[in-house]
């Protein structure tokens, strides 16, 4: 195993020279691996990391949650992973579910399709939210899923929103640490147009100290040579073509469409909806009637500042709420919520 | 929210199948992986094997690390 030590020195050694670099990551877990092992404080001052739009929970537009409450406080059960109960809204799913309205947390959507089985006369609503990594889980049970239950699909693709946040053009970024295991489902092959399109190296990384480390030092080494390629660390994990069973799986179930992130313009092609072939499953589809009542109110909270945290604009100790009026117990925005949300990353490790 | 850990898958049914984190079991479902044994190693996902983990690509990112220790 090759030492901490001996990686940070070669990562100093191939910085040194280089004017200041960002290179910037887009998932949740990568931010807890770099603020719980230090990683930040071992890089040379003109080595910077920036975490990005990676936390699904983070970006599950308001529009969407407020849709999930509306349906539960019309005599549907929803069910939603854990990370998304308490996530600010209108009204958060937790607190609809204190006043009275069916909110149950899974741990997997196998769960929700339990529930529905277990009550059949009952109407189940799975929040479906997540990337690349969870969208398979959403195409496998639609295969077969019970005839009561459906799916509010908010699933969201990694590839889009780089490309979007490039063109942009509100920040400068040198390299990008890409998402492991989202990776592991859509393989190396997607992020090439990001570098051909915006000359950006790129490396897909695992989540122990050493991967980020190795991934660091692999941007580093592109830049020095001048290439702008996809390389991958994790390849004890991550193949070239990734979870083909799973890519097919999802081109069965999904249908790629225009999708809005909470605090960042709509992205073209950047999320999925239940295709055609398993339309009683979509949830947006089988309540249209009801739906029709929704009223949305579309203000985000005043002086938060999750937008640009999410964008890599900002730090989340630059945001004024942060550890005042904003603390994991009275979450003003988003990213305080989620444990992989920036905000509460760096509330918990400093 | 896209956390993955790995287990030993240690009896396989249909599309679901046991895996063992470390002592702890737990059912999960093995549809996306093709040709699954007893004994193999998979990262689990909400309840779901996304991958199997082969020696010979762990070994790739060992070959990686020792390439790149001609800058360390």
């Amino acid at each position: 195993m090759v030492e901490t030590e001996k990686m940070v020195k070669a990562i100093t050694m191939l910085a040194d020279g280089l004017p200041h670099v960002k290179f910037m990551h887009v998932c949740g877990t990568h931010e807890q691996s770099i603020v719980q092992y230090g990683l930040r404080s071992l890089l040379p001052e003109n080595v910077e990391i920036i975490a990005g739009p990676g936390c699904p929970v983070c970006i599950t537009p308001k529009y969407d949650i407020d849709t999930a409450v509306f349906l539960a406080k019309h005599g549907v059960t929803v069910t939603t992973f854990g990370d998304m109960y308490r996530v600010p809204s209108t009204e958060s799913l937790s607190d609809a579910k204190s006043r009275g309205a069916d909110i149950k947390i899974v741990y997997s959507i196998s769960n929700s399709v339990d529930i529905a089985k277990k009550n059949p006369h009952k109407e189940v609503v799975h929040f479906g939210i997540g990337f690349e990594t969870t969208a398979p889980t959403t195409a496998v049970v639609v295969k077969d899923a019970p005839e009561n239950f459906s799916i509010l699909c908010c699933h969201r693709l990694i590839p889009p929103a780089l490309l979007f946040l490039l063109g942009l053009g509100e920040i400068d970024i040198q390299g990008f640490i890409e998402p492991g295991h989202v990776s592991t489902i859509i393989g190396v092959t997607p992020y090439r147009i990001v570098s051909e399109k915006y000359k950006v190296p790129q490396v897909v990384a695992g989540f122990e100290a050493h991967d980020l480390l190795m991934g660091i030092l692999m941007l580093l080494k592109q830049l020095r040579e001048g290439r702008c390629e996809v390389e991958n660390e994790y390849t004890r994990v991550v193949k070239e073509e990734g979870n083909v069973v799973a890519q097919k799986m999802m081109d069965k179930a999904f249908e790629v469409v225009d999708a809005d992130w909470r605090a960042l313009p709509r992205i073209p092609a950047s999320g999925y909806e239940i295709s055609k072939r398993y339309e009683g499953c979509s949830a947006r589809k089988k309540f249209e009637d009801v739906l029709e009542e929704f009223v949305y109110d579309s203000r985000e909270p005043k002086g938060c500042k999750c937008g640009e945290v999410l964008r890599g604009l900002v730090y989340p100790d630059e945001c004024p709420l942060f550890k005042k009026v904003c603390t994991p117990m009275n979450p003003v925005g988003p990213c305080m919520v989620s444990r992989e949300g920036s905000c509460s990353i760096k509330y918990r490790y400093g | 929210m896209c956390l993955a850990i790995p287990g030993k898958v240690v009896s396989i049914e249909g599309t679901e199948g046991v895996v063992d984190f470390g002592g702890v079991k737990q059912k999960v479902r093995v549809d996306l992986i093709q040709e699954l044994q007893v004994g193999d190693y998979v990262i689990v996902h909400t309840g779901f094997a996304i991958e199997k983990l082969e020696e010979e690509d762990a070994l790739e990112t060992l070959r990686l690390w020792e390439e790149l220790a001609q800058y360390m």
